[in-house]
């Protein structure tokens, strides 16, 4: 807060002009004096209250009869014991429990907006901020914490063997930790159903497989007789596709083909959207298709025009399909457009594997440059770049944020590639096989590998969201909730004439059709509406309405107008003006060295 | 090596026994909740259809009048007792849960041209086009005793409407003047006119309590003060008023129902121009009412329909019809807020749910959760254009939709026109009239 001490302290004004005070500087001040007074709320109120019982005091002494009544009132705000409450008012949230549940687009008030229309937002914001601050008191009640592995002093986590892991934490999670030893038709595509309990296994010479993988019982397992190059699980466990060498086929846990789906032929890679129940496909044939699994109907079927199409993944954030080609750049599809939203070039050879975290923030790609690089899939901007010496052939990331990179037959998992620079990764381990399918198991610390010997699981303490929501994917959900809980899903089924880059679009003001209606509307009516009206001064009495009188009135009026734009053209002028400045900073740290002749400069 | 894996007991996330509820663990984390907007988007148009799907609002007719229902009055105390009187002289008492007729009294000759319920609820007061004014017991009378009324007053011309005051021993009512008449008395305690013409409806104010307003038959809409002996002032419209209702809530407001096709809902205090013009009628509006809250109100119409309109938007927000049902001549909305009862030529009394889609009945605490979720989720998203189609379609008769489209045509061709004109005359000498100042000719103190 600023106080007359500090600013005396701070800087002297000799020898130099005094800055001319204007007003939009003091606009700026004042907002941060706010914000600050939010942070000293406590002590304040703390001091009030202070006055008041020293207020209170005051007027004790003064009468025995109004000392009783006090003391009544005083009880009613204390507790029943007398003493007053330790923690007065709400328990504070901590900051970053509250920045958890931020929502991260408040709507934009334009000018255009109509004062009804502005009372609304404003009033379902607060609402929603209230819930924000309500689910983020909640976030403390929340049972499991999520898993970790710290190593000694001077012992590297990565040297840490699955084995040891295993060992040393109890029998169920140690459980977790095994092998399967499927040498004849490997290798093996992988894929766990949304609750994480079940696990789809696709070898790649027509070994299909579905697990319940933590009791280890075998669902159901058959053999298609055919080349397989993909396998992905349906909305629940009680369906999934199987891409074969020829067309895509649907199969039941029990293993008995319901659908064959000719329509999507040589298809290579699949991905599903669980909220719109879509199946993506990418085929051979450069098409990438998208089935709609509740009714049956294909969607969209796009021609990418890129030639083999076989690294895929969606954005689970907003449903967009991402497609990585052989030139090094990568594609974004949504199935409303013919065109490729977004193509941006990421790798110098072509691009082996993408993944794509769970907020939609950050896109993880590897190439035949061996390279491994980070994006910012919001600005479309490079954050990191490695170097991997045998480059990475797939990769998957974790509910966490943990990143799963496989170089041949060795996996390797990474903690934190985008915040900051990762030189060692955290965990590793060598399988038997070239690895062929990655994919974290959710809601567990569990990492699938599928390779040419088979399929491995493996121990990765961090990996899952140790918090799953009942509502949404349940693992421990009964064939009852299942039922409830797929009738609600396709009820609420998302069209996918919705998926857009920016799925908060649709909670936007629409000021674009706004202004359509609004000119239809001046069209028809023959005058604006909502064009501010003339002011026309009131008639006085006393003599005040005379002419002259009457032109200072209206002067003031405008002059209080152009006040108005004055302010908002030198506001924008400031911003501008502090945009160049940073600009400049910038750029004088990037040129960064000294000059020899910089010493000569002023 | 300091190491933990995520490792859940079953037990915390499995209910123990069958008869126990599923345990649902929640987190809110917005990240496990992904298209929040989309898929509330979704639920909102679920809702919004579901809507359209159990909007069923009639309930009940009510029939036994031999001759068109005239007017209704609702009881002050019990819910489930409605009076209507028709156009043969008759008056009847209505049980709305039995759906039954409990009571027939031949109250006069002629028409039944008011009728109102004293605040106390232990008698009512009739006034008919023999020139009469009479007061009847609610009770019925026992076996063998003859319908008789309490009190018979002897007027000099017919009478067209009467109301009584909120507290007092008072009522007014209107024919050629508005007389004031206390209950002990034979002759008017005051009379007001202004003017010659007659007046067709008469209100008291109901938090204002000595104030009233009268629709007169010259176009106006005059207003009173009991404790005065003039009229307080009046504003005169295009075309007549037929009834008006105060607003319960904020009643500085009221509505009236006017004979070109529009409501009109002014403030007290400002009469030169209404608030809003209320629109969608193809027909004169002959009745309306507030409902207990003040936030809506009901119309009757001579074109076969009841409308149902918010107090603050110019549109109905919902319409009633049936094919048997002919011109609604007056309209009640019941005072538990749920219903509506017209009264209309073919003598029938219809009841209507006020919410359509509404279920009736007590609700479960989960269903009524659902419903007040649903509404917010409408509410939400009302803007969105394939909502507001779904939520603001509604199935006219031919004849009224046909009816409705014409009148939009005209009155697009006036509006064409006058712009018209507009453009091709100087600038200024052709000003803009809003709606609102359209219908109202002057106001007169």
């Amino acid at each position: 807060m600023a106080s007359p001490g500090d600013a005396t302290l701070d800087t002297s004004h000799v020898g130099k002009n005094k800055v001319p005070a204007r007003y939009w500087l003091e606009l700026q001040k004042e907002g941060k004096d706010e914000a600050e007074v939010g942070k000293d709320a406590e002590p304040s109120r703390k001091r009030l209250r202070r006055k008041e019982k020293k207020k209170e005091k005051m007027k004790e002494k003064k009468t025995q009869k109004a000392k009783k009544m006090k003391q009544e009132d005083t009880l009613v705000k204390q507790t029943i014991s007398g003493k007053s409450d330790p923690f007065p008012g709400p328990a504070p949230i901590s900051q970053d429990r509250v920045r958890k549940f931020k929502r991260k687009t408040k709507t934009k008030r334009s000018g255009s907006v109509g004062n009804k229309l502005r009372d609304v937002i404003s009033r379902s914001e607060e609402a929603s901020e209230m819930a924000q601050k309500q689910s983020a008191r909640f976030d403390l009640l929340l049972p499991e914490d999520a898993g970790f592995l710290e190593g000694d002093e001077d012992e590297d986590t990565c040297t840490i063997s699955q084995e040891d892991i295993a060992d040393a934490v109890d029998i169920t999670s140690g459980a977790k930790y095994f092998n399967l030893k499927l040498s004849q038709f490997g290798p093996y595509r992988v894929d766990y159903s949304k609750t994480g309990r079940h696990l789809l296994l696709g070898g790649r010479r027509g070994h299909v497989a579905c697990v319940d993988w933590q009791s280890k019982q075998l669902m159901c397992e058959i053999n298609v007789m055919e080349s397989v190059n993909d396998v992905k699980w349906l909305h629940s466990e009680a369906m999934y596709a199987v891409a074969q060498k020829k067309w895509l086929y649907i199969y039941d846990t029990n293993g008995i083909e319901l659908h064959c789906i000719r329509k999507f032929n040589d298809v290579l890679r699949m991905q599903f959207l669980p909220y719109h129940f879509l199946l993506a496909t990418a085929s051979a044939t450069s098409f990438l298709q998208y089935l709609d699994v509740s009714v049956g109907k294909e969607v969209a079927a796009i021609c990418t025009k890129t030639g083999r199409l076989d690294v895929m993944c969606q954005n689970p954030h907003n449903a967009i399909v991402h497609l990585g080609h052989h030139n090094g750049t990568v594609t974004l599809w949504s199935p409303n457009q013919k065109e490729a939203l977004v193509k941006m070039l990421c790798h110098q050879g072509g691009v082996r594997s993408i993944a794509v975290d769970k907020t939609g923030t950050y896109m993880v790609t590897s190439g035949m440059d061996k390279k491994l690089k980070v994006f910012d899939i919001r600005t479309f901007k490079p954050l990191n770049s490695y170097f991997l010496p045998a480059g990475s052939s797939c990769l998957s990331l974790s509910q966490k944020g943990l990143l799963s990179a496989a170089t041949g037959d060795v996996v390797q998992v990474y903690r934190d590639v985008w915040s900051t620079t990762v030189t060692k990764p955290y965990m590793a381990h060598r399988v038997r096989g070239t690895v062929w399918g990655l994919h974290f198991c959710p809601f567990e610390d569990v990492l699938g590998v599928g390779h040419g010997d088979g399929f491995t699981s493996m121990l990765v303490p961090g990996a899952g969201e140790p918090n799953f929501d009942g509502l949404d994917a349940n693992p421990y959900r009964s064939a009852k909730q299942r039922q409830e809980w797929e009738v609600k899903a396709l009820l609420e089924k998302i069209q996918p004439e919705l998926i857009s880059l920016d799925p908060h679009e649709l909670g936007q003001v629409d000021n674009a059709a706004f202004e359509q209606r609004h000119q239809d509307r001046v069209q028809a009516l023959g005058f604006d509406p909502l064009a501010k009206a003339k002011f026309i001064p009131k008639y006085k009495k006393k003599g005040r309405s005379s002419a002259g009188s009457v032109e200072r009135r209206k002067k003031q009026v405008a002059h209080e107008d152009q006040r108005d734009v004055i302010r908002e053209t030198m506001e924008d002028k400031m911003k501008i003006e502090e945009e160049r400045r940073q600009r400049e900073k910038k750029a004088a740290v990037l040129s960064g060295q000294k000059s020899a002749l910089d010493r000569f400069k002023k | 090596m300091k190491v933990k894996v995520l490792s859940r007991n079953p037990d915390d996330y499995v209910r123990e026994t069958k008869l126990d509820i599923q345990r649902v663990p929640r987190n809110y984390d917005p990240a496990l909740h992904p298209f929040e907007v989309s898929r509330e988007y979704t639920r909102a148009l679920n809702a919004t259809k579901l809507d359209r799907v159990f909007a069923k609002p009639f309930v009940a007719s009510l029939d036994g009048h031999r001759d068109g229902v005239n007017c209704m009055a609702k009881h002050t105390n019990s819910l489930s007792t409605l009076l209507s009187g028709s156009c043969d002289g008759e008056v009847k008492v209505w049980n709305l849960t039995k759906h039954e007729c409990v009571r027939t009294l031949q109250a006069h000759e002629g028409f039944v041209r008011g009728m109102i319920v004293r605040f106390c609820g232990t008698s009512f007061f009739t006034v008919g086009d023999d020139k009469t004014i009479k007061q009847w017991k609610m009770e019925t009378p026992g076996y063998g005793e003859e319908e008789e009324p309490l009190n018979t007053i002897l007027g000099k011309t017919v009478f067209t409407g009467l109301d009584h005051h909120q507290k007092d021993a008072v009522f007014a009512t209107c024919g050629q003047q508005v007389d004031i008449w206390d209950e002990q008395r034979s002759s008017p305690i005051r009379s007001f006119t202004w003017g010659v013409d007659s007046f067709s409806s008469v209100r008291f104010n109901p938090v204002e309590t000595e104030l009233l307003a009268s629709c007169a038959s010259d176009r106006s809409i005059v207003l009173y003060d009991m404790r005065e002996s003039a009229p307080l002032k009046k504003v005169i419209m295009t075309m007549r008023s037929n009834s008006l209702c105060w607003n319960p809530m904020e009643a500085y407001y009221f509505t009236s129902s006017n004979e070109d096709y529009n409501l009109y809902t002014y403030d007290m205090r400002y009469l030169n121009k209404p608030i809003i013009v209320h629109m969608d009628h193809v027909s004169a509006v002959l009745d309306v009412d507030y409902s207990p809250t003040g936030k809506e109100f009901v119309s009757a119409s001579f074109d076969k329909t009841v409308r149902i309109f918010p107090k603050d938007v110019g549109h109905s927000r919902e319409v009633y019809h049936t094919k048997r049902m002919q011109h609604v001549i007056c309209v009640k909305w019941s005072a538990d807020n749920k219903y509506i009862l017209s009264g209309s030529d073919e003598m029938n009394i219809r009841l209507w749910k006020a919410n359509a889609a509404e279920k009736l009945g007590v609700l479960a605490p989960r269903e009524r959760q659902a419903s007040n979720y649903n509404q917010k989720l409408k509410e939400k998203f009302h803007y969105h254009p394939q909502i507001r189609r779904i939520a603001h379609h509604r199935h006219l008769p031919k004849s009224i939709y046909h009816q409705s489209k014409e009148l939009r045509v005209m009155k697009e061709a006036r509006r064409r026109k006058e712009r018209n004109v507009r453009k091709h005359s100087k600038p200024g000498s052709v000003p803009v009239v809003s709606e609102k100042e359209k219908h109202v000719v002057t106001v007169v103190k």
